[in-house]
């Protein structure tokens, strides 16, 4: 635990360091720059519920990518896998008949949405346990096709009249907004809070969490112990492709009301951020989900004054000096210890 | 759509497409035959022909350009296995990162440099000729010569038992750092010269204009079998896969009479590659021992 904080603290130290290189290079002076990200965003209710409903994707996209790696697996397909999510809730909302009430709507586009991301989820695991196939590469190839075939259909199909957004979903599937400052913040956090809480349990407190990280941290040692190390991770990747098309819910039900073209895009990439800054810890993820919807609203709350790329790019930089961090704090704990 | 397939102009189109796809690869093949995995091509790729483009617009030479392309991509080689090799960081995570730091990194410094988010200004273009276009011509003697080099050479004899062997590498008073760093090196200067035909070609950088090149790059590696020359090979068979999705989005072909959506035509060369993947992966060769175990 203690190690974790160490590592965590050793990335935000550098991801801060270079940030403020950044800045100067870009010709600011970063004190000034950092101060107004965070008055600019903590003052305005619009800015702080924008955080809070791009925390509700990132924390079930984090989600879907830390479960993956606890069983070993790198699950780079969460864009292809919400993309379906956000098709297929989508669909199936402007689908219903219009009188459906909420009871029987709401659960049938969630069920969608997850359903079509757990589906792309489960092909990439059944392809890497059966065939081989390493999971980065095929994820992102399943995430070029899943968005051309998504627009496709869009084009064909859905989109109304020229514009890239297709029929709304009847009135019974919109999940209510919280109503904080206009931000597009919605019921769907429920579902993040949820999902932080049914994975804690999942992983702690039952045989197949057990199994599921035995699989991530020895494969070997998981099947000499009778684990089937192949079903753990196809299982793995369904419910990590679900969580991942679960994130639709938030966008579809509780914003856009229908489906667009690139909707979610992006989000993806912050899951696999907030997985490993949360130390692949549910809590620690919904923490790390936060913090980075914060930096995403953020950079935008300066976007007048240094490139909004730059939180872009703190993002690569965040995940470098995990990546630095784990090993190096690991052995100066060893050390410490000797 | 047969008979503009069946052209001259179509064979030199593909061999300009093919060009980075095999300068990644090859690249691909000597850091993994080191026994690290990259799958950072993607960003060599990318700084690569930002460099190019920004040094070949400053000083209007289209080989200043391709230096300038060669030694980022050393540059982006080097910080992969500074982190991966001599900090002992996750393999897959440092390449990813890299890849997510090139794309918002050229955009970013776009914006310092030209105030402009999309393209850079224009930089000497190679254009459409194939022979008197240095890239082509050397990436054409690399795919002869890398492989050569990893078979019969010195050099290559260390950088094959780095991968598989490090401890018999240790031995013989060999350090498998350095291999793998010079192995890293060579790669990245080649896949950063990829990058500089990308830009150079077209005579500007546009973001994101590698668009997934390096991941292709990494799956025809592993299909392949790790085998350069191979490799290569399988980069040519993808260059025509997008050479056709090209050609089937300016011509619109039919299927018994339903015409080929615009929007599927790109995914051709994404979806032979799954399949490739499927049919190959683990069945040609099995990977370098001691790949992404340090």
């Amino acid at each position: 635990m203690k190690r974790e904080l160490h590592t965590v603290a050793f990335a935000l130290l550098v991801t801060i360091a270079v940030g403020s290189l950044l800045m100067m290079i870009a010709g600011k002076q970063p004190g000034h720059i950092w101060l107004q990200m965070i008055t600019r965003t903590w003052s305005s209710s619009y800015a702080m519920g924008d955080v809070l409903y791009k925390a509700t994707a990132i924390v079930l996209t984090g989600l879907s990518v830390s479960i993956a790696l606890d069983a070993g697996l790198f699950n780079l397909g969460v864009e292809g896998q919400l993309t379906a999510g956000v098709l297929a809730c989508a669909v199936v909302g402007a689908a219903l008949p219009a009188g459906t009430p909420a009871i029987v709507a709401i659960p049938l586009c969630t069920l969608a949405a997850a359903g079509a991301g757990g589906l792309i989820g489960g092909v990439i695991g059944v392809l890497r346990v059966t065939r081989d196939a390493h999971e980065v590469i095929t994820s992102f190839m399943f995430n070029a096709i899943v968005v051309g075939i998504s627009l496709w259909i869009g084009n064909a199909v859905l989109f109304q009249n020229g514009t890239t957004t297709g029929p709304a979903i009847v009135p019974g599937a919109e999940l209510p907004q919280l109503g904080i400052g206009g931000s597009s913040a919605n019921v769907s956090v429920a579902f993040a809070i949820g999902a932080v809480v049914a994975i804690g349990l999942l992983r702690t407190r039952t045989t197949w969490g057990h199994a599921l990280r035995a699989v991530g941290r020895d494969p070997a040692a998981a099947r000499a112990v009778g684990i089937s190390v192949g079903r753990v991770q196809i299982v793995v990747m369904i419910g990590a492709g679900a969580l991942a098309g679960l994130a639709a819910t938030n966008f579809v039900l509780g914003h856009k009301h229908a489906f667009e073209d690139g909707l979610g895009r992006g989000v993806g990439l912050l899951g696999v951020s907030a997985a490993l800054l949360g130390r692949l810890h549910p809590i620690g993820v919904a923490i790390a989900a936060l913090g980075l919807g914060f930096l995403s609203s953020a950079g935008l709350a300066v976007g007048d004054q240094v490139p909004k790329e730059l939180t872009e790019m703190l993002q690569g930089v965040l995940l470098l000096s995990i990546a630095i961090a784990v090993p190096l704090i690991r052995r100066a704990s060893v050390e410490v210890r000797a | 759509m047969i008979e503009s397939i069946l052209t001259l102009a179509f064979v030199t189109q593909v061999i300009r497409i093919a060009v980075p796809y095999v300068l990644a690869a090859l690249c691909g093949s000597l850091t993994e035959r080191a026994g690290v995995i990259d799958l950072a091509l993607e960003a060599k790729l990318t700084v690569g022909a930002f460099a190019a483009a920004v040094i070949g617009h400053a000083t209007d030479s289209g080989t200043a350009g391709l230096v300038a392309g060669v030694a980022a991509g050393m540059l982006v080689a080097a910080v992969q296995i500074g982190c991966a090799v001599w900090l002992e960081a996750d393999q897959v995570i440092v390449g990813i990162a890299l890849n997510i730091l090139a794309l918002a990194g050229t955009r970013f410094f776009m914006q310092v440099i030209y105030q402009e988010g999309a393209n850079t200004p224009p930089a000497p273009a190679y254009g459409d000729a194939v022979l008197t276009n240095p890239i082509i011509v050397g990436a054409m003697l690399a795919a002869i010569l890398v492989p050569l080099a990893v078979r019969h050479t010195r050099w290559g004899l260390r950088l094959r038992a780095v991968g598989d062997r490090p401890d018999a590498l240790v031995a013989v008073g060999v350090s498998p750092r350095y291999v793998r760093l010079w192995a890293a090196l060579i790669g990245g200067a080649l896949c950063g010269a990829g990058g500089a035909q990308l830009s150079l070609a077209v005579g500007g950088f546009s973001a994101d204009m590698t668009s997934g090149r390096g991941y292709f790059a990494v799956a025809m590696v592993i299909i392949a079998g790790w085998r350069p020359a191979l490799a290569a090979a399988c980069c040519v068979a993808v260059a025509i896969s997008h050479a056709i999705g090209i050609q089937m989005q300016l011509l619109h072909p039919t299927i018994a009479g339903h015409r080929i959506p615009t929007e599927l035509a790109p995914l051709l060369p994404y979806l032979l590659t799954v399949v490739a993947l499927v049919i190959f992966s683990g069945k040609t060769r099995k990977p370098p021992t001691s790949l992404g175990k340090l």
